[in-house]
């Protein structure tokens, strides 16, 4: 053999086994001052000039890491970064929520974070929403809380009061029954069945139940409690002080809301973009806490920044993670967006719209409960809508549906 | 010499068809081979799965979902079929001498077929809205009170029905269009000269004529038809939204059974067995069409 054939076959061989298995990449991971570009998976559009500006702002002082934010919206979200998850190619850091998250966490998908971090700034159920296994796996982003979204110009044709903070169950049933009128197709509310975090897990809390139990092992829907946080809706319907199942399958409560239908809307702190931009609701509503049951109670949840697993550059992953999930940050995001995680700087959110009593979502964090979850969620959501359905249209009794719905789940968790 | 000029000719039939047979080979044969065996395992949420026999296959004989979207399925492709007879009989019309603005109804009824199924789900969801839909309003100045009808167990999958046979008329109807023109005039003349009027030769001659177009049709619309997704997936809403509406079990197919174990549920293993029974349902029925055309198709 010539010499300058075994160069030559010496050459490729090394080119290829620099090709493969990504070392290459590796190496310019581990130098500190290279120049790397993270994706960041986000599903609001009206958040992404935010996240935008507060990549810029990242990029200010780590001059190496720029970041580009993609978006997917969320009717496509959870099933594009499953494929992508499945196939490797998850964005380096994405937005992560409550009934997604262990499932994401017990396959390894996303990391636990690195080293020390203080959790102690963030609510509490916040920051145990996304702790799997005893381990952080993610800084909170923003929060969200429930109130009661109410329509003063209709309270006002009945000269009915506004709803006051410590109001109870049965100062809501009450109102409601006022406010009802039928002969101008106006409800007092609408016991909406798709959205359970605005609706029966709020009640399931309040009269003291439980959706599912703290070791996530076992449902809490044949408890007579939580039977009776789902009865408060179901009698609604019956009472027709709500609009039936029918009527809000072909017009979302939102739209009835909106429309002059409903005067009292079970809505998140999300909702305030809306209501101010939407031309009825705007100057026309106001916000109360939720009425109170047995104790006080509304379901928190937030979006949590994690890692992907597969990223090849996690330092500078859980840099950018860590600078989200600042004061800094927070005080960005509170201008124009959700309300931020970090306790202390909520005040910009709430002065954003000073027309509105937004601080009773602030004030609300103090009796929240967590959003319940675990492994599957997305299985035991689906008997949820399977069953509870029965009772919304009458079919079934509201115990019948909520037990056999407690079989189903228990099922479902015993394969987790 | 012959024999070998055969040989050579052949080879090249196939080198012609190869890039046709390799795609057909590579995006169709080789995913169906996948399904098959992925129906045989069961799936971790990403990746990774474990052989379990035929445990999928138990699991649908004994689910309720499944006898019920495939109930919902065929109650939808038998009602479809209503489709072939209107669409005759518009072509039927449509091809009459001297008749004006061809041009313009053959495109108004082409229309939906080239327009978004999701577009035209959207449209048909809110004329079909219960208090403020166009056809409640209609209905309503004569004093009638219509229900929520995709809301309704009792109208939904009627009103989807509708909704499918106006979307698919127009493409029938083209179909239909060619069949009538290549009936050859002489049939007619001579049918006329015998004394039959215009009935007599509708059934007599257009009719038997046309019933191998309309054999293709009736096969491609079977098919169609059990494949039912994007307008449920529209019209009946998606995820949450779907299975809060109390007429979601009268709306469910098999497709939209298949997307929720596949996507929504992590199901993969479960999904794939659900499709390959629908393959075989595509089969049979396709099959038994094929069998009985022997009683029905005339080829001139």
């Amino acid at each position: 053999m010539s010499k300058r054939l075994s160069a030559v076959l010496i050459g490729t061989l090394l080119a290829v086994s620099a090709c493969s298995g990504g070392d290459g990449g590796k190496t310019a991971a581990a130098d500190p001052n290279a120049k790397v570009t993270l994706s960041y998976g986000v599903w609001d559009a009206n958040q992404k000039p935010v996240m935008e500006s507060l990549a810029a702002e990242f990029t200010k002082t780590h001059p190496n890491i720029s970041v580009q934010v993609q978006l997917t919206p969320w009717a496509d979200y959870w099933t594009k970064l499953k494929a992508a998850a499945t196939g490797g190619a998850a964005p380096d850091v994405f937005w992560m929520n409550g009934p997604n998250f262990q499932l994401y966490a017990s396959n390894k998908v996303i990391t636990p974070m690195p080293g020390e971090a203080d959790l102690s700034v963030y609510p509490k159920p916040l920051t145990e929403l996304y702790t799997f296994e005893g381990k952080p796996y993610g800084l909170p982003k923003d929060m969200d809380t429930v109130g009661v979204w109410y329509n003063k110009a209709l309270f006002d044709a009945k000269k009915v009061p506004y709803p006051k903070d410590d109001w109870t169950w049965a100062d809501f049933k009450d109102t409601v029954a006022k406010l009802t009128d039928p002969a101008k197709g106006v409800y007092g509310t609408a016991a909406q069945l798709g959205s359970f975090q605005e609706y029966q897990y709020d009640t399931i809390a309040q009269a003291g139940g439980y959706v599912i139990s703290p070791d996530g092992k076992k449902s809490g829907y044949d408890d007579p409690k939580t039977i009776a946080g789902l009865t408060f809706w179901t009698d609604l319907i019956r009472n027709k002080q709500s609009p039936d199942l029918k009527t809000m399958t072909d017009t979302t409560p939102l739209q009835l809301f909106e429309a002059g239908k409903i005067a009292m809307y079970w809505g998140g702190s999300w909702n305030v973009s809306e209501f101010s931009a939407n031309a009825y609701t705007k100057g026309k509503v106001d916000v109360a806490p939720l009425p109170r049951g047995e104790k006080q109670a509304t379901v928190i949840h937030g979006v949590a920044n994690v890692v992907s697993t597969k990223t090849e550059h996690p330092d500078q992953a859980w840099e950018f993670v860590k600078y989200l999930g600042s004061k800094e940050a927070a005080e960005i995001l509170g201008k124009k967006g959700p309300i931020p995680a970090y306790n202390g700087t909520q005040t910009a959110w709430v002065q954003a719209h000073p027309e509105l009593k937004l601080q009773t979502f602030l004030d609300s964090v103090s009796y929240a409960v967590p959003f319940p979850v675990s492994k599957n969620t997305a299985a035991w959501n689906e008997a949820e809508l399977t069953h509870l359905t029965k009772a919304w249209t009458g079919e079934v009794s509201t115990e019948k549906a909520a037990t056999d719905l407690a079989q189903a789940m228990n099922a479902l968790l015993a394969k987790e | 010499m012959a024999q070998r000029g055969r040989v050579k000719e052949a080879l090249w039939g196939y080198a012609f068809i190869a890039p046709t047979g390799l795609g057909i080979a590579i995006f169709y044969l080789w995913p169906v081979l996948q399904t098959a065996y992925f129906s045989l395992t069961e799936w971790g949420a990403f990746g990774g799965h474990t052989w379990t026999g035929l445990d999928n296959y138990r699991r649908l004989a004994s689910d309720p979902e499944v006898g019920r979207s495939l109930v919902n399925t065929l109650t939808y492709t038998g009602l479809g079929l209503v489709s072939i007879p209107l669409a005759i009989g518009f072509a039927v019309l449509l091809n009459r001498k001297g008749m004006r603005f061809v041009g313009l109804y053959r495109t108004l009824f082409f229309l939906p077929v080239i327009t978004m199924p999701v577009a035209i789900a959207m449209v048909w969801r809110w004329l079909y809205n219960g208090d403020y839909g166009l056809i409640n309003y209609l209905l309503s100045l004569i004093g009638i009170d219509g229900p929520n009808w995709v809301a309704d167990p009792a109208t939904a999958l009627y009103a989807l029905v509708v909704v499918g046979v106006w979307a698919s008329v127009g493409y029938n109807l083209i179909i239909f269009l060619a069949g009538l023109q290549a009936i050859p005039k002489e049939y007619y003349e001579a049918a006329e000269i015998d004394g039959a009027g215009p009935a007599r030769q509708f059934f007599h001659v257009t009719l038997p004529l046309l019933s191998p177009t309309a054999f293709f049709v009736s096969v491609v619309s079977v098919i169609g038809s059990l494949q039912l997704f994007d307008l449920v997936y529209v019209m009946a809403g998606s995820g949450a939204a779907a299975r809060a509406n109390p007429a979601f079990p009268r709306l469910q197919t098999v497709v939209q059974l298949f997307y929720d174990r596949a996507f929504v549920t992590n199901d993969r293993g479960y999904a794939a067995a659900i499709v390959m029974m629908l393959l075989l349902l595509i089969v049979v029925l396709t099959a038994v069409q094929f069998r009985f055309q022997k009683r029905w198709v005339h080829y001139a």
